[in-house]
């Protein structure tokens, strides 16, 4: 399956990038976070205050993947 | 209920007026204005820059929204915030319950405000005197939210 990763803010500069595809069979948005983080340039993902949404809407880490979905890791929310 | 999420500045005072002045059944109306501070964690602050997550900020405020408007009975609702570049002085976010009396007004207001704070992707960049840093994300926030659940 394919997920779409969307990353933002401290995150996206942490790993270089605002978006990416993965390829993999994802049960949920936690196995395509260990996926990535297994990379040192992800590691910024093992933060505990990580905040994640599954085709915009928040989620926790157990939130089970359907293929083409849009996943997105971020830290925690600073506006108002 | 009106959500807007813009790059242009707005004027606080014409978004009061206008929440009461297509409706003369409305007898209360409860604003909150949050501003760009020179001065936040020690650093003196030149501006800041807001990122968000294009679809999904204006569906976590339209569900932030749609939950005060089932929990108090409102006459309006607007949720206004703004993104880009902002300097200090300048209004970032503005949300307005209108309603027949006013605690619905004043819950519904602070309610907005508190899961707005921990939940709608925002985040702040601020320009420092000591280079550009992250806004963190405050303990303090997440406790005002609790307040509001069943």
């Amino acid at each position: 399956m394919s997920i779409n990763v969307l990353f933002f803010a401290r995150y996206s500069e942490a790993v270089g990038l605002d978006s990416m595809e993965v390829e993999g069979d994802f049960a949920t948005v936690d196995a395509v976070r260990l996926a990535l983080a297994s990379d040192p340039e992800f590691a910024v993902l093992n933060e505990a205050s990580l905040m994640c949404a599954r085709n915009q809407e928040l989620c926790g880490l157990d939130e089970p993947l359907q293929a083409g979905d849009e996943v997105a890791f971020f830290p925690p929310v600073t506006g108002g | 209920m009106a959500i807007r999420v813009q790059a242009q500045p707005f004027d606080p005072g014409a978004e009061v007026n206008a929440m009461h002045a297509a409706n003369v059944g409305v007898g209360a109306v409860v604003s909150f204005v949050g501003y760009v501070r020179d001065f936040n964690d020690g650093l003196d602050v030149a501006g800041m820059f807001l990122e968000h997550y294009p679809g999904m900020t204006e569906k976590a405020l339209a569900k932030i929204a749609v939950e005060a408007e089932q929990r108090w009975p409102l006459l309006k609702l607007e949720v206004l915030h703004r993104i880009g570049a902002l300097e200090p002085g300048e209004p970032i976010v503005f949300v307005a319950a209108a309603s027949a009396h006013r605690q619905a007004a004043f819950d519904a207001c602070a309610f907005v405000m508190d899961y707005l704070k921990t939940r709608a992707p925002f985040w702040k960049k601020e320009n420092t005197s000591e280079g550009a840093r992250w806004v963190e994300g405050r303990a303090s926030d997440h406790r005002a939210a609790d307040r509001w659940k069943a």
